[in-house]
């Protein structure tokens, strides 16, 4: 049948699919900021190097998965860093002396967050917008808590990102874990796919009799509940809190998602690609200390390198990001 | 109603702010009745299969389904429990996920352990027992598979059944994008389904289609059914005759005296895409109508003459072309803008004086357009978007028509515009036309197109019919809209 016959031909082709380059471009992009560094310094690659090398990419990689599901639903946050700043707040001043007012705050975060993201939805209101003003409440917020960076996170939290697990480091069982959990939530499981439908059609999704305000809702509490483990996991690194700790999260997380695959359509992300994105940009600047760049041009070149991985996509894609 | 319908849907009125969508309608589909239902652009098809799916709410009217009674709002899951599908004409496909997950979402029982198993023989079985040999693959991306194989997805998952019933399945011009083979098929699953008593609404302008597959053919025109009739003995030009019977065709706009049809003075000289598709002409001072059913190319067409008006404008000194968009939100206002600001953005440099904008060549220009129009505000520096849709219009033909533009392209400006504004609209085209101005004008609204020289009609991309003067009747645009009877 001639029909079928030209949906077959395109899918066998001696070239990687498009998709399959995609995929792995997130991977290549890390194993060539890895190959630099083993380059320079061998000694990197011992459990102890890599926890080093790795240990700020795990408030990152959540803060990404965040921005990730903000993104899903084709709008973007740009109040994430900020956010991330507020946790690290609230958790180096309240969290060891007074918990309860602790977990009562970053609840109530949570909901103002999830409050705002339903006021993006029912009033459609442009997300850039609003987050954006968001990103001064939060930060103002913060500065209330916490003036200047300081307090002291409660040592269980500083003890566990220092436990030292088997086989591999910790900032890898972590990448491992929420990227198996992130991908079964959203690739594998039966909800995930209406969650991505919503993101790219939410007519049809709601055609097909499912509530787009709790599909949406449901990712904008999720984004906010990332967001709250990234400022507690940085604040346990860091040991105290710092307002404006995180204001590279927003972009490094928006840079993460689409060097992970991921596109402004709307429901087009990969929670793996996410991941490895992060990892991948949390290497920029090691990258460039191994490769004794100049402190003062450090930023500059960061910037160059995250430019030339995104360009990798769009040389790979040529679809629209 | 009667007791063994399906649905019976009794007295449904639905109105768009001044617009009776539906007049009154009464629509029953019997159990395993195949039903056509056909009307010209606007005739209320779309309302009523919305209504019934649940994506739009009555007004008011009764509404039985399988003997239960619907009372109040009705939501698509609702409709989706009773047993109704509906397969859109915009393909309603979640384009980033693939087949498999497209089924689930249809879907709220493919959950749990092992869905996506479950999905993939559901829906491979449907495609397989509608489109045999339908060569898709599953795991492909709705994005990535061809538009005829989209369509084949798509009516497939609305037959697929898991917890709730299967009992009507609505085709809103399900053979669009099929191939013949595929048509053939897809007609062929439908009479089989409904020997198995699941019922069929189809939509289409394949008259053909109708009259091969349905048990039963419902006319609409204007928000109300005229005419239903078993479609045995049935022929195309009855369909045809059924749909515009019920107007008697208005007094047509005066000939022209013919003195501008010079090939030499044209404005607009065409060549079809193909020997099936008609050239198009326009002279000086000539309004031209597309008409057609919506949709079959006439906007595509409009846009890419007008694109070559505006290189020829910019390359080789051709006079000014100038185009009213129909959607004013999306292409036409700016709007937050002012009324003054969004008039005269075509006319900018013939109000410069210097570099800077002239202020009160503007406000003479605003003035004497805001007269002209009897655009209804207190002042031009309100801003656009505190005028009433029709009134905003108004603005938009003043844009254009303050413009040096010679040639005018009107892309179904006056929908959802009321009668009074329209008939003024009108009047001033005619007096531009008058003056040696030309229009390109494609209306959906059969009325409008009275208002024409000349028309040509569309159909599936393809300028199909041309007609002129006396010949410009409503029987005959929908014989050739429809692809209809040869001697009208």
């Amino acid at each position: 049948m001639p029909e079928a016959a030209i949906l077959n031909s395109g899918s066998h082709s001696l070239w990687p699919r498009r998709e399959t380059l995609e995929t792995a471009l997130p991977f290549l992009a890390l194993l060539v900021m890895l190959g630099i560094i083993f380059a320079v310094r061998p000694t990197v690659f011992s459990y102890f190097g890599l926890t080093l090398l790795f240990k700020l990419a795990i408030p990152l990689m959540f803060a990404a998965l965040s921005q990730m599901l903000i993104i899903n639903l084709g709008e973007i946050d740009l109040s994430n860093g900020a956010f991330v700043g507020l946790v690290t707040c609230i958790v180096a001043v309240y969290l060891e002396k007074a918990p309860g007012h602790a977990v009562l705050l970053l609840v109530g975060t949570v909901l103002v967050y999830v409050a705002v993201g339903w006021l993006i939805s029912v009033r459609k209101l442009p997300s850039i917008v609003v987050t954006l003003g968001m990103s001064f409440v939060w930060l103002g917020c913060a500065i209330i808590i916490l003036p200047a960076p300081g307090g002291h996170s409660p040592a269980w939290l500083i003890d566990a990102m220092r436990w030292k697990p088997p086989l591999m480091p910790l900032p890898l069982w972590t990448a491992l874990g929420i990227a198996v959990i992130g991908h079964w939530a959203l690739k594998s499981s039966s909800y995930g796919i209406v969650l991505r439908g919503a993101g790219a059609n939410p007519k049809s999704v709601a055609r097909a009799g499912w509530s787009l305000v709790k599909a949406r809702l449901l990712l904008y509490a999720g984004a906010a509940l990332l967001a709250v483990i990234a400022g507690l996991f940085l604040s346990g690194i860091t040991t105290s809190g710092d307002p404006n700790v995180a204001p590279g999260y927003t972009m490094l997380g928006v840079g993460a998602v689409i060097l992970g695959g991921g596109t402004f359509n709307g429901g087009v992300v990969s929670p793996i690609g996410t991941v490895v994105g992060a990892l991948t940009l949390s290497l920029a600047s090691s990258v460039l200390s191994f490769l004794q760049v100049a402190p003062v041009w450090q930023i500059g070149a960061q910037g160059l390198i995250l430019f030339l991985v995104l360009a990798g996509r769009v040389l790979i894609g040529g679809r629209r990001l | 109603m009667v007791p063994g319908d399906l649905i019976a849907m009794d007295s449904i009125r639905k109105a768009f702010g001044a617009v009776h969508a539906l007049a009154g309608v009464d629509f029953h589909v019997d159990r395993g009745e195949v039903v056509g239902l056909i009307g010209h652009n606007g005739a209320g098809k779309s309302t009523l299969m919305n209504v019934l799916f649940g994506t739009t709410q009555r007004d008011s009217g009764r509404f039985h389904i399988a003997g239960r009674e619907i009372a109040g709002a009705f939501t698509p899951h609702q409709a989706h429990e009773a047993g109704i599908r509906c397969v859109f004409q915009e393909l309603s496909l979640c384009e980033n996920l693939d087949v498999v997950e497209n089924t689930r979402i249809l879907h709220r029982s493919l959950q749990g352990i092992g869905w996506r198993r479950r999905a993939r023989r559901l829906i491979a079985d449907q495609l397989d027992a509608i489109f045999p040999g339908h060569g898709i693959a599953l795991k492909a991306r709705i994005a990535d598979l061809p538009i005829g194989a989209r369509q084949m997805v798509e009516i497939a998952r609305a037959f697929t059944v898991t917890d709730a019933p299967l009992r009507c399945v609505i085709l809103d011009e399900p053979t669009s994008s099929l191939g013949h083979e595929a048509t053939r098929q897809f007609l062929a699953f439908v009479r089989q389904a409904a020997g198995q008593g699941v019922a069929a609404i189809v939509i289409s302008h394949r008259l053909d289609e109708i009259l091969n597959v349905c048990d039963r053919v419902v006319v609409m025109v204007d928000g109300r059914v005229v005419a239903q009739q078993r479609s045995e003995g049935l022929t195309r030009p009855d369909l045809v005759a059924m749909m515009g019977s019920i107007e008697v065709p208005r007094a047509v706009a005066k000939a022209r005296d013919g003195s501008h049809d010079q090939t030499r003075d044209r404005v607009i000289d065409a060549p079809g895409r193909d020997a099936h598709d008609l050239p198009i002409h326009l002279a000086p001072g000539e309004i031209i109508g597309f008409a057609g059913l919506d949709g079959h190319g006439q906007r595509e067409r409009m846009r890419a003459l007008f694109h070559a008006g505006l290189k020829a404008s910019r390359d080789r000194h051709r006079p000014a072309v100038a185009y009213v968009a129909g959607d004013r939100q999306t292409e036409g206002v700016f709007r937050i803008w002012s009324i003054a600001d969004n008039l005269t953005i075509g006319t900018l440099p013939s109000l410069c004086r210097g570099p800077l904008i002239s202020a009160a060549a503007s406000r003479s220009l605003v003035e004497g357009w805001m007269a002209r129009m009897k655009v209804k505000t207190d002042s031009a520096d309100r801003p656009i978007l505190s005028l009433s849709g029709g009134n905003q219009q108004k603005v938009l033909f003043a844009r254009a028509l303050a413009s040096d533009a010679r040639t005018v392209f009107l892309d179904d400006p006056m929908r959802g515009v009321d009668v009074g504004t329209k008939v003024e609209v009108y009047r001033l085209i005619r007096a531009e036309a008058a003056q040696g101005r030309s229009f390109v004008w494609y209306a959906t609204e059969l009325d409008e197109l009275t208002n024409c020289d000349r028309i040509y009609v569309f159909r599936e991309g393809r300028a199909v019919e041309h007609l002129e003067g006396t010949d410009i009747r409503q029987d005959r645009i929908l014989a050739a809209s429809f692809g209809g009877m040869v001697n009208a």
